[in-house]
């Protein structure tokens, strides 16, 4: 008799612990963000044209190349870096120069980041310079649009079409 | 400055330390020290493991690995098949997060209990790659069920991964519209949940590789007693999903599983870089912890050919694998001889305990043994016993051979020190009792769950009891002699059953024989009995 309540009472001791793991194996909620909140994200991955135009070689410099080496022309690898200007309803939201990836500087210029903001009505502009031009921009989209609780509305570029994607 | 962190390292061991203890001790009663889940925590991360990768491979028949059809895959064997599928899922999940308490808390104890340092470095530093093993495969496992947490687990996991400068696009934008993940990429996840966990049962296996009988099964009763009760959890609270994903809303709300995803958070408290800087400190921390400060070591055991006879019960006994038999090497006609490995030997002195040539009754000057400890020798030890016989008063006379980690420590009258209680040879009670220098013997080591040498105390009762050489010969009386497993935050239970058995001591009938001189039993050397240097663990 004592052996059975024993064995009842170390049941009970590990059924408790075991219970305890499965509740907090979902439980309590996290909550990323605040509610009635909605997130835009910026991010892209884009390449900024070369620092400097491709140059033809000379004979004499071609010459100097070992024959398996040779090319007609050299171009420089590093790309410029991309400005890039994100606002929200007249407020500026960003403001960066993206430095191109690689240990050469010639990967693509790339961007990930999340702004948390009240669901609602805004004006979203997203603006571009990634060519050696100091004043305007490249690409530039202006657009009016209405966020819902807990969406993820990100701003994407398309290097192919050269355009902002708004989803 | 290296002081006082070494003092403050001791400190927290010291808390954790009695901690454990007020948990451990009642568990002991109702458990009783075999069944004791806290003295099991190995076993039972193993005896999780399996159960893990069971209910795993049950799973994978009912898993679509496609990502258009993952969700779908998992709802069905959750809700349709509840009664298997759904019930492994669970058992999936919460033997994966009982992994977790177990490790945690085995970490925890060894820390608790000094067994990390020396030695057993090995056993703590292997330990460190398993830790990032079963997060990497519990983390991955949640991506593949692809709903609204697998959505947060996995723009988080990128996020931060991103943050590391070896990618050259951001992982985590495929996460953040449809269309943009591939099943590629979710075949990617699936292999990695099945791979990393074969490269953690490896890990393991290398853990373990230092020491003696490791355990590896709980025993059958708990091992059933875990079984229902995750069985009752899992019918309780089955595993579910927590909605689609949908990549155009954000995973804002999530039920998290905050024992693989409690760091998840942080990321948003403290940033990406913050947490990678947290993990890397933690685990060279955690890495170079036998080393903060090291172990002050005795000498090992040496072997000594003339008296070995390589019956190999040292071999048996020792619990750290430091004894191995090899090809004799003298002209003795035995054919195989004990070998000590110094790197891991704690000079614990089991094994001169188990050595059949350990015996006191031996009359010659220099008493000497097959197996025996430099700091704390076998006639060294008999010295200090017929030292502390003649000190011993009243009624009953009391020797106690006390560990140096149990209840019995701190008792400084009648009591000899010893690093193990299984040191003790049976044969030395027995000179003790028939030798009349003392009415009783009192064995005081670790609590019995929970024995600083893991095997001292099951050695020295299965000795007693005759079932392991060498065995307490039959004309020991056992009504003079007792056991007292307590730890040594249980010296006033010691102090209590000691005072208990002196007074039945007392009440037997005087033995038969007076108390002959001690110089009538050996001419004992004048001189102070060696002590082991300070600090030392022998």
């Amino acid at each position: 008799m004592i052996g059975y309540v024993r064995l009842i009472g170390q049941f009970a001791v590990i059924l408790l612990l075991f219970s305890a793991v499965a509740a907090l194996a979902s439980w309590p909620v996290y909550r990323q963000v605040p509610e009635g909140s909605a997130i835009i994200l910026l991010t892209f991955v884009h390449g900024a044209d070369r620092k400097a135009e491709c140059r033809n070689l000379s004979s004499k410099e071609i010459a100097k190349v070992a024959p398996n080496m040779r090319r007609v022309q050299e171009c420089p690898r590093g790309r410029r870096p991309i400005y890039v200007e994100l606002d929200l309803s007249g407020r500026d939201l960003f403001r960066a120069t993206l430095p191109p990836s690689g240990i050469a500087g010639d990967g693509h210029s790339r961007v990930y980041r999340r702004f948390v903001v009240p669901a609602g009505q805004y004006e979203v502009a997203i603006r571009m310079r990634d060519t050696p031009r100091t004043e305007g921009f490249d690409h530039q989209r202006k657009e009016m649009v209405t966020l819902t609780p807990d969406q993820m509305f990100v701003v994407d570029f398309r290097s192919q079409s050269g355009e902002f994607v708004f989803r | 400055m290296a002081q006082n962190g070494a003092r403050m390292i001791a400190a927290v061991r010291s808390v954790l330390r009695h901690a454990f203890e007020w948990i451990e001790r009642p568990l002991d009663r109702l458990f009783g020290p075999a069944l004791n889940p806290v003295a099991q925590l190995g076993a039972l991360g193993f005896f999780f493991f399996w159960i893990v990768a069971v209910s795993g491979i049950y799973l994978f028949i009912f898993f679509d690995t496609g990502i258009e059809r993952a969700y779908e895959s998992v709802e069905n064997l959750t809700n349709k098949h509840w009664y298997h599928a759904g019930v492994m899922r669970s058992f999936h999940r919460y033997a994966s997060d009982l992994m977790v308490v177990m490790l945690v808390t085995h970490m925890l104890r060894e820390f608790a209990y000094d067994h990390y340092r020396g030695t057993r470095w090995f056993s703590w530093f292997t330990g460190v790659p398993i830790i990032w093993l079963l997060y990497t495969s519990g983390i991955t496992g949640y991506w593949l069920v692809w709903d609204k947490l697998a959505q947060y687990v996995a723009l988080v996991s990128s996020e931060l991964l991103d943050w590391l400068p070896i990618f050259g696009e951001p992982i985590a934008r495929n996460f953040v519209s449809t269309g943009t993940l591939t099943s590629r990429f979710f075949s990617l996840m699936v292999f990695m949940h099945i791979a990393v966990p074969l490269f953690m049962l490896f890990a393991m296996w290398i853990h373990i590789l230092h020491i003696s009988r490791p355990k590896m099964n709980p025993p059958r009763t708990l091992a059933v007693l875990s079984l229902v009760a995750l069985l009752a959890a899992s019918l309780w609270n089955p595993a579910v999903s927590q909605g689609q994903v949908d990549l155009s809303k954000a995973p804002v709300a999530v039920g998290l599983d905050w024992f693989f995803l409690p760091l998840y958070p942080l990321t948003d408290l403290w940033g990406n870089g913050a947490v990678w800087a947290f993990l890397g400190a933690f685990s060279l921390m955690i890495a170079l912890m036998p080393w903060l400060p090291p172990l002050r070591r005795a000498k090992a055991a040496a072997v000594d050919l003339a008296h070995c006879n390589g019956c190999a019960r040292c071999a048996e006994d020792c619990p750290y694998e430091a004894i191995r038999m090899v090809r004799r090497t003298d002209d003795l006609p035995f054919p195989t001889e004990a070998q000590v490995n110094p790197s891991l030997c704690v000079s614990c002195g089991i094994c001169m305990g188990s050595c059949p040539s350990s015996t006191p009754f031996r009359r010659s000057e220099e008493l000497r043994t097959g197996i025996d400890l430099p700091d704390y020798s076998l006639r060294e030890l008999r010295e200090r016993v017929i030292a502390t016989a003649g000190t011993l008063e009243g009624p009953a006379r009391i020797l106690v051979f006390a560990c140096d980690h149990g209840g019995g420590a701190g008792h400084l009258s009648g009591a000899v020190p010893l690093p193990c209680v299984a040191m003790a040879p049976p044969s030395l009670i027995d000179f003790v009792l028939s030798k009349n220098l003392a009415d009783g013997v009192v064995v005081a080591g670790c609590a019995e769950s929970a024995c600083y040498h893991r095997l001292g105390a099951a050695w020295t009762e299965q000795r007693f009891a005759g079932e392991r050489d060498p065995y307490l010969r039959a004309r020991v009386p056992r009504d003079r002699l007792k056991t007292i497993w307590a730890s040594a935050l249980e010296s006033g239970r010691f102090e209590r059953e000691l005072a208990a058995f002196a007074d039945a001591v007392a009440a037997m009938p005087a033995t038969a024989s007076a108390s002959p001189s001690l110089h009538a039993i050996l001419p004992a050397p004048e001189r102070e009995p060696a002590r082991l240097p300070e600090g030392s663990v022998p």
